[in-house]
């Protein structure tokens, strides 16, 4: 069972430090920006919530974001989404089409494109709005 | 499903026939890899349909105020949307919290204590969020 060996690592055995290839980094920005989403996640719904207690007391909390220096966090947060998203795809597309497999550095290649195309009208409309803002 | 190769393949292999992707074998570990994988397409629509109706489309959050989501809760439609990916995302969220601390937390107390810390976060922001989108009423705010 796969928890079980991660009780029993084998420190060393790959050297200090594994440099993996294109999977290797697939898998570090998959962790990377999910536990950045999850955290983030954590303070939105608290955020969301004060809704409960009234206009005020949501705008006032809302008004956070509406900072330039929290709007830059906020494109970086929707770029976590969509990286995450994407790259999710093709591990699904790993785990269910075995052939696809062959295909795997092009699949990461095709992911990178995929997220910064998108990431291109995502910066144009959001940083607008932080200049505006600033 | 397996596929024969020659050698260009450098993946997983069983006697020079692709088996793709290491899965779990079975019990609680394979319910949380099929899961997070259901959980990812639904989320796939949900959380980032969120992020491009909430921060990019339409004025982005700029635009959000109470009387926006006032509006945009008077549909049950949005509001069922909201709670299935409040779930969706805590539950595939704090389960992949859970296999990175097996990854990187390797002493059993510590180990054991985050991953109930977040687990307990988890729960009570679910239960927040589930309060707040289903008694939400605009009426008990009638300055407004």
């Amino acid at each position: 069972m796969a928890a079980k060996n991660r009780l029993t690592p084998a420190p060393g055995q790959f050297g200090r430090l594994y440099r993996g290839r294109e999977g290797q980094w697939a898998w570090v920005l998959h962790r990377v920006t999910g536990v950045g989403i999850i955290l983030f996640l954590f303070a939105h719904v608290v955020d969301t919530a004060v809704i409960g207690w009234g206009p005020e007391a949501y705008n006032r909390v809302l008004s956070v974001y509406h900072n330039p220096g929290v709007q830059l966090l906020e494109l970086v947060l929707v770029g976590m989404v969509i990286y995450h998203a994407v790259n999710g795809v093709r591990i699904m597309l790993l785990d269910f089409w075995p052939k696809a497999s062959l295909y795997q550095a092009r699949l990461w290649y095709a992911t990178l494109v995929i997220v910064l195309g998108a990431m291109v009208p995502v910066t144009w409309v959001i940083g607008r709005a932080i200049i505006r803002d600033l | 499903m397996a596929l024969r190769t020659g050698n260009r393949f450098k993946g997983p292999t069983v006697r020079g026939t692709v088996t793709g992707r290491e899965r779990p074998a079975g019990g609680y570990e394979l319910g949380s890899w099929l899961f997070m994988r259901i959980s990812g397409i639904l989320l796939l629509v949900l959380a980032v349909g969120h992020v491009l109706i909430m921060h990019v489309l339409g004025g982005g959050v700029e635009r959000v105020d109470f009387k926006f989501v006032e509006l945009r809760w008077q549909s049950p439609f949005w509001r069922a949307w909201d709670w299935l990916m409040l779930s969706l995302a805590l539950l595939h969220g704090v389960n992949g919290l859970r296999v990175v601390i097996l990854d990187y937390v390797r002493r059993p107390g510590p180990r054991f204590a985050l991953t109930w810390f977040f687990t307990v976060v988890g729960v009570i922001l679910f239960a927040l969020g589930t309060i707040i989108v289903f008694t939400f009423n605009p009426a008990n705010f009638p300055t407004t």
